[in-house]
């Protein structure tokens, strides 16, 4: 394995027809480290991790997944991966249990190591009182922590998860992130794609912003708010006329801002006591670097 | 160091530990629903051997020197082995690529396009196998004479089931839609299905279908299993299962091909 880089993806482009999914993506997830894709819907994220699995095949590029190189070797490399992906596809009619025996198959695991394996598996997701549960019994929450534990039963050195918590409440949410930080804790190397900004923010080590299939930046959350948006933002409450003017003022003051919505945030009035317009102060966060990079309007 | 321990078990084509894992995964599930797959499989055939057991053996009571049910027994051997292979992989693959998404939870892990395929039609023709003896065993209870031969009928209905269970899976990976497959059963399936010496012989057809029936891979299938229950003939039946290896190799391709392609992209 190259530089101790689990993942090291260099000038990858993947088209589907006229479209660039992914469009000269650099990516390295260096071992032991959870790294968060960050962007919007269609940035890219998915098709990435497509190509990690060799579900779908790139046009140009190297890519290297635990150093073996892709697609040749893939098969390898999925030996030693786990991959939770965003549409949930458990077999349904199966219980818990049953659904992990049959990956301990699919991942080769000796008959031995079954049993511990599956009851491993049961009590990283806290489901072990739900093993005999048929999956269409199971609540949201549940089928995505058996999603995770599925692609855990063989202790892969690598997990790719998609979208982890898409869709889920809050509650459920941080019963994910409890289970992913502990992964995390283990020192297992994470790659986790999110459109949720705080998730990124909590759990990986450092992220990447896609946008348009690109990678346009990449470090450590704290470090991209330093150098993107600065120490604090002014959020300016208002009428919608109001905040236009708020945001062409704080414009032509030589501020970057992004509206929320509700009002407009004016980033890096640090230090311009003078100039900073009135309003609630805050730290700048991972979302004023996300919307100031990809853009304000989706398209 | 890992890695150089991964390296070692490098890693090939048509692996059996891959054809396992996905075999698992089939006979696990069919414990959720063999009920109902056994009922379709069983009880279609069984109707037909009756219906025309008694309907048309009414009218005619000897075939090409068989009784009408001995005649009709065998036959719907044929037709099981076509209901239960043909088309659970035809909805079977598409609900699982299209609607559970399966197959990418098994892509994702060490097991190929090849591989997956080669499972799921091993299973089907395992199955296969299984419900083809079900009329055999039916048509004995109304004067059918059992035979030392007929031992073979699983076999036959393997060999032939792979065959269909590969044409499902390939008309599967090409569909673009369930509804897609209206076409296939009505002009592919139906037309075969009635045109392969199960109700009729094909003997009493005009000469030009009768040559078509000899690439019915179905009544390749009728002609093994009647001869299995009343005495094979040599070079025919050698004839008879060339042809089903054939059909079950070519249809083997052509289904991973298919899927490749939908799978993988």
């Amino acid at each position: 394995m190259r530089d101790g880089l689990a993942i090291r993806l260099r000038g990858v482009v993947k088209r589907y027809g006229p479209i660039t999914a992914v469009n000269g993506l650099d990516l390295d997830v260096p071992e032991g480290t959870c790294v968060g894709l960050l962007g919007p819907n269609g940035a890219g994220k998915s098709t990435t991790m497509r190509l990690l699995t060799a579900q779908a095949i790139a046009d140009e590029g190297e890519l290297e997944v635990l150093g073996f190189h892709l697609p040749e070797e893939s098969k390898a490399a999925r030996a030693e991966c786990g991959v939770a992906p965003q549409l949930d596809n458990l077999d349904v009619t199966l219980t818990v249990e049953q659904n992990l025996l049959v990956f301990t198959h699919l991942y080769r695991i000796g008959r031995s190591e079954r049993r511990g394996a599956i009851e491993a598996a049961l009590e990283m997701a806290n489901l072990a009182d739900r093993r005999d549960t048929r999956v269409d019994k199971l609540s949201g929450g549940m089928r995505r922590r058996l999603l995770i534990a599925r692609a855990l039963v063989h202790r892969p050195r690598l997990v790719l998860l998609d979208e982890p918590t898409v869709g889920l409440d809050p509650q459920v949410r941080q019963e994910l992130w409890a289970l992913i930080d502990a992964l995390r804790a283990e020192g297992t190397t994470i790659l986790m794609s999110t459109h949720y900004i705080e998730e990124a923010e909590r759990l990986a080590d450092t992220v990447l912003i896609m946008s348009h299939g690109e990678g346009i930046a990449a470090g450590q959350p704290t470090e991209l708010i330093a150098k993107h948006a600065g120490q604090t933002a002014v959020e300016v409450y208002g009428s919608p006329s109001q905040l236009a003017e708020a945001q062409a003022k704080a414009r032509t003051d030589g501020f970057l801002t992004r509206r929320t919505g509700t009002s407009i945030a004016v980033l890096g009035v640090d230090g311009a006591d003078g100039k900073a317009p009135e309003g609630e102060r805050r730290p700048a966060n991972l979302e004023d670097v996300f919307v100031l990079l990809t853009g304000e309007e989706i398209d | 160091m890992a890695t150089r321990a991964a390296r070692a078990v490098r890693i090939g084509r048509l692996e059996r530990s891959a054809l396992t894992g996905v075999l698992v995964r089939e006979i696990v599930n069919f414990s959720s629903y063999w009920r109902s797959a056994t009922f379709s499989s069983t009880v279609e055939p069984t109707i037909y051997l009756l219906a025309f057991g008694f309907g048309f053996g009414s009218l005619v009571s000897t075939i090409g020197g068989y009784d009408y049910v001995e005649f009709v027994g065998t036959g719907t051997v044929a037709t099981a082995v076509l209901f239960s292979s043909a088309f659970p992989a035809m909805f079977g693959t598409f609900v699982k690529y299209n609607f559970q998404h399966t197959y990418d939870a098994i892509l994702a892990a060490p097991v190929d396009t090849e591989e997956l395929v080669t499972a799921e039609a091993l299973w089907i023709a395992m199955r296969a196998g299984v419900y083809g003896c079900v009329p055999l065993i039916v048509a004995m209870f109304f004067g059918l004479p059992p035979a030392w031969g007929m031992l073979t009928v699983p076999f036959i209905g393997f060999l032939a089931g792979y065959g269909w269970a590969s044409f499902g899976i390939m008309a599967a990976g090409f569909a673009k839609s369930i509804e897609n497959f209206s076409y296939i059963i009505s002009a592919v399936l139906t037309p075969l299905f009635l045109v392969a010496g199960t109700f009729f012989p094909i003997d009493t057809l005009p000469q030009w279908a009768q040559t078509l029936a000899q690439l019915n891979p179905l009544y390749h299938c009728v002609q093994l299993v009647r001869h299995a229950a009343f005495g094979f003939e040599g070079w025919a039946d050698v004839w008879n299962v060339a042809f089903l290896v054939a059909f079950g190799l070519l249809m083997w391709r052509l289904a991973i091909y298919a899927m490749e392609r939908k799978l993988v992209n």
